[in-house]
């Protein structure tokens, strides 16, 4: 475990004012659906996502990591692909609290473990650092973005044990 | 080669069952699917088995592509990670199989039961490809520890590392022999493909194909041949498949080597990384790629 904090002083931004949403009623999701009531479904998943997203704890600090401006709503797109098969990708951009911060690769883990764990698998998901952010930003791209190197890397019980400790709700 | 609409669509025959993780990978076994030996291969799983398949033989009249497909054997307790990848030995006796700790198993069909009769060690992590040369002679591998290692097979199953190749600055992917010549060809997370031989048994990088090259601009996951050796194709994580030729008009090696060209770049069809690329021997390029798609590609009559 990482023994010295490399980002001492976080800025801590407040968290924003929810709005209420509305819960989908059940809808099977792999029966044929006409598009647009796929398409609504879809997209109400994400809304309930993004809550169990904002329960994060950041491996440094204890903040959550909307709270450090880790993540943001309007940094998760759904792109909508249109051909035979119906794509539905994630694009997640996430801010590294410092720039040369070397837990990118490892929040950029735990946020593509989130939503293995909460996504039908027959989502897509692209995770990228947002541009600008981060002294080595194509690297950690490449490495987050490399299913090979991630499950290679989800086989190492070190790491696992990390994820799931910064996937952990905090209550306090 | 003679082409019609709809005469090259895919049918699904059966879907088999039995892993219970990810298939990372599968092999034909080049001996089998002659009327005395029905078609076999091997898929490799995340549940750190290999399971060996056979199709029944079919019934005297009808065509065997309808017949089904059993699980033959199970080759567990051997890995303790991912198993990656496997490759029959041309003979189809022996197939070699990498995993994820970092070490390459050899097994053999013992009297129906396949049992482990070597396992090579040396790789520093996750291995991730293995390939037998056209003779049977020699066995490469490679993974994430940017190496390529040549071994060469011994009698009583002994395996001894004649070569570890440094060259490539990431993970290497896939590493492929060449259908005839002693060539072999590693892709890489560092966007090239590398071309080795060997000069009186010292093992160099003959050639690198990178960007200056028309080469790739991300990740080559994998590569395959025509069936004469002369083609390449390449299939990247920058969205397109590369053609390749021998540039037969250079100076040719004393051993038939000759460099490689660019000849042209398929770009626009699949949207997500292309994983996977095979040139059949009937000519047909299938390509594989996360957007779920698996195209084929033929050559025009103006050889486009």
């Amino acid at each position: 475990m990482v023994s010295e904090l490399i980002n001492a002083n976080p800025i801590v931004y407040e968290k924003k004012e929810r709005r209420a949403r509305s819960v989908p009623t059940a809808v099977e999701e792999y029966a044929v659906e006409p598009i647009d009531q796929q398409e609504v479904f879809d997209i109400l998943s994400l809304q309930l996502f993004w809550y169990g997203l904002c329960t994060f704890k950041n491996p440094e600090h204890p903040y959550s990591l909307e709270e450090l401006k880790e993540i943001t709503e309007d940094a998760i797109e759904v792109d909508d692909q249109q051909s035979y098969v119906r794509v539905l990708c994630f694009r997640i951009t996430f801010t590294p609290t410092v720039e040369h911060c070397s837990m990118a690769t490892i929040i950029g883990v735990c946020l593509r473990v989130k939503l293995l764990r909460s996504l039908p698998s027959r989502y897509k998901v692209d995770i990228r650092v947002v541009p600008g952010s981060h002294a080595s930003e194509s690297a950690v791209n490449k490495q987050l973005n490399d299913k090979e190197r991630v499950a290679a890397a989800l086989e190492n019980p070190n790491l696992v044990d990390m994820v799931d400790e910064c996937l952990a709700p905090s209550y306090d | 080669m003679e082409f019609y609409e709809g005469a090259c669509e895919l049918k699904l025959l059966q879907t088999l069952e039995g892993h219970t993780d990810r298939v990372w990978s599968l092999a034909w076994n080049p001996a089998t699917g002659t009327a005395e030996t029905p078609l076999v291969f091997a898929s490799c799983s995340g549940d750190k088995t290999v399971r060996i398949w056979e199709q029944n033989p079919s019934p005297s009249s009808s065509s065997s592509s309808h017949s089904s497909w059993n699980c033959k054997a199970v080759l567990e307790d051997t890995h303790t990670r991912t198993v990656r990848s496997c490759s029959w030995s041309p003979s189809g006796k022996s197939l070699a199989v990498a995993s994820f700790d970092a070490t390459t198993s050899i097994w053999e069909n013992v009297g129906g039961d396949f049992e482990c009769v070597s396992t090579l060690e040396g790789h520093e992590n996750e291995v991730k490809s293995v390939s037998w040369n056209a003779s049977g002679t020699l066995l490469a591998t490679c993974g994430r520890d940017k190496s390529v290692w040549i071994w060469e097979v011994q009698p009583g199953n002994e395996y001894e590392c004649v070569s570890v190749l440094q060259g490539h600055s990431q993970d290497v992917k896939m590493v492929l022999w060449h259908p005839t010549l002693d060539v072999l060809f590693s892709c890489s997370y560092d966007n090239t493909v590398k071309v080795w031989a060997d000069d009186d048994d010292d093992w160099q990088c003959v050639q690198t194909l990178g960007e200056p090259n028309n080469g790739h601009s991300s990740t080559v996951w994998a590569l395959s041949f025509n069936k004469t050796g002369d083609k390449m194709v390449t299939c990247s994580d920058d969205l397109t498949l590369k053609i390749w030729e021998m540039d037969s008009t250079s100076m040719q090696s004393a051993d038939g080597y000759a460099p490689w060209r660019h000849l042209f770049t398929i770009t626009g069809y699949h949207d997500r990384t292309i994983f996977s690329v095979h040139w059949s021997s009937e000519g047909i390029i299938a390509s594989g790629a996360a957007d779920d798609a698996i195209r084929f590609f033929v050559e025009d009559k103006d050889g486009l």
